[in-house]
């Protein structure tokens, strides 16, 4: 019989040399022991951290995980004290990924739900295809700026973008934004030109409901990164939306 | 605009044996029979029929018939009927055709080239009636070899594997191409015969769960549907890269098709394009494919195979050999005549390789390199009887998909219209007043009949041959030979030819 752990104090795992299958076996030890908060200490690129765990449990991650963190995830909160890789919240069913650095490319790719925040930039094709179904709808929320084709084919969720390390009067430097999406909505704090949007985008100002939408967001960004949500707040956001719901409905003959 | 399209079919009714009923206009999807009352006759919009046979089979007094418009153009061996009227359906859209089911030319059909062998005199063949046959095959990763301990037990690392009583597994559909009560048909019909079903990509109703362990589910790059419990739900995850009715493209369900339920069940918004894009986003190389491939592992906590399916291109077998290093547990590939909802004419009838082809290479490379055991190897696209399975596993396969056999099982005549999704079968189309048409306890027992009586020729077959279990013949190209084939072609397949 395994031992239980005592709910409030971490449990501790050093990941020095550990592979990406014990490491997970490791985890689905602690979860299933009961553990609430965990630990990795010495994370050196190991992958799929988090990848099958659906209980609510915090994890925090000192050093570098590796690629598709979190992917498939069901429910953890998981916490990244560097940068995360490729892949971050691939598929993402529920649950949050907070990362105090930069992440790498396709972070929240068909995610279903959940919430990513990421206090510096991001690669390519975040956002990739995420989706959304009634009350499910993935959130992303970027500090910095974000690579090429972001938000491409989305069907769903909420990209925020906020531009915070973009100079005066510097754009966001993404191309291809948007192309081929059919749901969903991106927040861009900041400006982009035209030509950088897909051909199925629309610009537009914010409503009513987009600023109690990015107020959250925002209020929760600030406080995980430690800004002032306010300061944030008060400067110029632009709605990026799909103009059409089915893109490619005009493209057979029948 | 008006258009040049002549109808393609004839509807002739002998109004002799009409007798006004009406089941004609009722089961018509298409919308060409109809009923004037002020004549008291039933007519035809003939341009509409797609000589589905619906009606010529409910019929309740067999008073139709349908028949090709005989209409001929001048006759012209490069200009035939089809390529005019492809250009004219285009010329009055200006859009892409698209089509149904697997591709409908002429190239050749290698199954239709290749003869079995079977014992005479000099060794006895088995009398399957009379004696036990093994049709039972395990697909996943296989050691390398098996080390014991002292106490005989197993000291080698063992895989997970999956079951099959009959090689023969129903082709990837997904809810929303099909109706659910034709995926529910699938499912217990392989839960009955003891294989499996595909979901395809869209997800899995709840309906469903329960046929779990008869079912492979699948990932493919819109990631509709996928979840854990999806995941942990079936006997095995298949990742789907390529499709052999469309190599190299996506997919897009129609808006149409996007009901409330399934919606639900691929977890996006009702009356949206589900579109599918071309590559997974998360897959540009080998090493991409192992990441995923790995996640899925992960994912189910190793205890369940991966399986990678792709479309048979040029150079599959090298693409094979990187996806068995990458750890895929099995390798499905899909040919030429590879089977569709909804596909790009051109794309259908002109990328990719026949399957016989693309089997006998990847097997052949993943031989020469000693990593065949690595793998299970499954085909599908096109094969229509026992004979073509058996010449498959002889080929080298472990195991096949069929998917339209399935379908004409249900009802289908392979009228190609799936994409419009009127199905006047009720079977690709999600329109509830078509899918009652599919009755899942009916369904069940044709497909179930169906495999029955395939394994039983599958038997005889082996027993001519003088094998007893199905083991013994994968691979085994001896009991091949080529008919009508160049020197190149058999080379390729690994046969000589007949009478050598």
């Amino acid at each position: 019989m395994a031992k239980r752990v005592n709910v409030d104090t971490p449990v501790k795992i050093d990941a020095t040399g550990v592979s990406h299958r014990e490491l997970n076996i490791k985890l689905r030890e602690a979860v299933a022991n009961g553990a609430q908060k965990i630990q990795l200490h010495n994370v050196h690129g190991q992958r799929y951290i988090g990848t099958d765990l659906n209980k609510p449990v915090e994890i925090n991650i000192f050093g570098t995980p590796g690629n598709d963190l979190g992917a498939f995830m069901d429910g953890p909160q998981i916490i990244v004290h560097g940068n995360a890789q490729d892949g971050c919240g691939n598929t993402m069913n529920n649950g949050q990924i907070i990362v105090h650095g930069h992440a790498g490319d396709i972070i929240g790719m068909s995610a279903r739900g959940g919430s990513i925040f990421v206090k510096e930039d991001i690669g390519y094709r975040a956002g990739i295809h995420m989706k959304e179904y009634e009350e499910k709808q993935p959130v992303i929320v970027v500090g910095g700026t974000a690579q090429d084709f972001l938000g491409e084919y989305m069907a769903g969720g909420i990209l925020v973008l906020l531009g915070l390390n973009l100079c005066q009067g510097e754009h966001h430097k993404a191309k291809f934004v948007g192309t081929g999406t059919h749901g969903g909505v991106i927040y861009l704090r900041g400006s982009i030109e035209q030509y950088q949007l897909g051909k199925e985008v629309g610009t537009t100002e914010l409503k009513g409901k987009d600023s109690q939408t990015l107020q959250k967001l925002v209020g929760k960004f600030a406080t995980y990164f430690g800004y002032d949500a306010e300061k944030i707040l008060n400067h110029k956001f632009i709605k990026l939306y799909p103009k059409y719901l089915r893109p490619y409905g005009r493209l057979y003959v029948y | 605009m008006k258009t040049y399209l002549p109808a393609k079919f004839i509807v002739e009714r002998n109004t002799e044996r009409c007798i006004r009923c009406k089941v004609c206009v009722n089961q018509c999807s298409f919308d060409v029979n109809c009923y004037d009352a002020e004549d008291d006759k039933i007519k035809s919009y003939e341009e509409n029929c797609v000589s589905c046979h619906r009606c010529v089979i409910f019929c309740p007094t067999q008073a139709l018939s349908i028949q090709k418009n005989p209409l001929e153009y001048r006759e012209n061996y490069n200009w035939r009927p089809e390529a005019i009227e492809d250009i004219i359906k285009q010329a009055e859209t200006g859009a892409v055709l698209l089509t149904g089911m697997g591709d409908d030319k002429t190239q050749r059909i290698y199954w239709d080239h290749l003869v079995l062998n079977a014992s005479q005199v000099t060794n006895p063949s088995i009398d399957p009636l009379r004696e036990p046959m093994e049709l039972t095959t395990y697909l996943g990763r296989k050691p390398d070899r098996v080390e014991l301990n002292e106490d005989l037990s197993v000291r080698t690392e063992l895989f997970p594997q999956v079951k099959l009583e009959v090689p023969i597994m129903f082709a990837a559909m997904s809810y929303g191409a099909v109706s659910l009560n034709v995926q529910e048909s699938f499912a217990r019909a392989v839960t009955e015969t003891g294989t499996l079903w595909n979901t395809g990509e869209g997800g899995l109703h709840p309906k469903l769960y329960k046929y779990g362990k008869n079912t492979i589910v699948q990932v493919a790059s819109g990631r509709f549907g996928v979840h854990a419990e999806y995941l942990d739900a079936g006997a095995m995850v298949e990742i789907k890269v390529g499709q052999g009715a469309k190599p190299g493209i996506g997919g897009h369900l129609p808006g149409e098709k996007v009901t409330a339920e399934v919606s639900q069940t691929r977890m996006i918004p009702r009356g949206t394009d589900a579109l599918s894009p071309a590559p997974h986003h998360d897959i540009y190389s080998i090493e991409d494919l192992s990441q995923l491939i790995y996640a899925l592992k992960e994912a189910t906590n190793y205890t369940k195979p991966i399986s990678v399916k792709i479309a048979a291109v040029h150079n599959s077998a090298a693409i094979a050999s990187g996806m068995v290093r990458a750890g895929a547990d099995i390798i499905v590939l899909d040919g030429l005549r590879g089977s569709t909802g909804a596909a790009p004419k051109i794309i259908r009838d002109n990328v990719g390789i026949p399957i016989e082809l693309a089997l006998a290479a990847v097997d052949n490379r993943l031989r020469q390199e000693s990593i065949r055991n690595q793998a299970s190897v499954v085909v599908s696209g096109g094969i229509r009887n026992s004979g073509d399975i058996v010449k498959a596993i002889t080929l080298g396969a472990d195991a096949v998909n069929i998917g339209t056999a399935a379908l004409v099982a249900l009802g289908c005549t392979v009228c190609q219209q799936c994409h419009t999704g009127k199905c006047a079968w009720g079977i690709c189309t999600s329109d509830l007043f078509l899918t009652k048409r599919i009755n899942p306890d009916i369904g069940a027992q044709r497909l179930a009949n169906l495999l029955r009586g395939w394994s039983i020729e599958i038997k005889d077959i082996m027993g001519g041959l003088g094998v007893n279990a199905i083991e013994s013949l994968r691979g085994n190209r001896l009991h091949l030979r080529g008919i009508g084939l160049t020197d190149t072609e058999l080379n390729i397949l690994g046969v000589q030819m007949a009478g050598s």
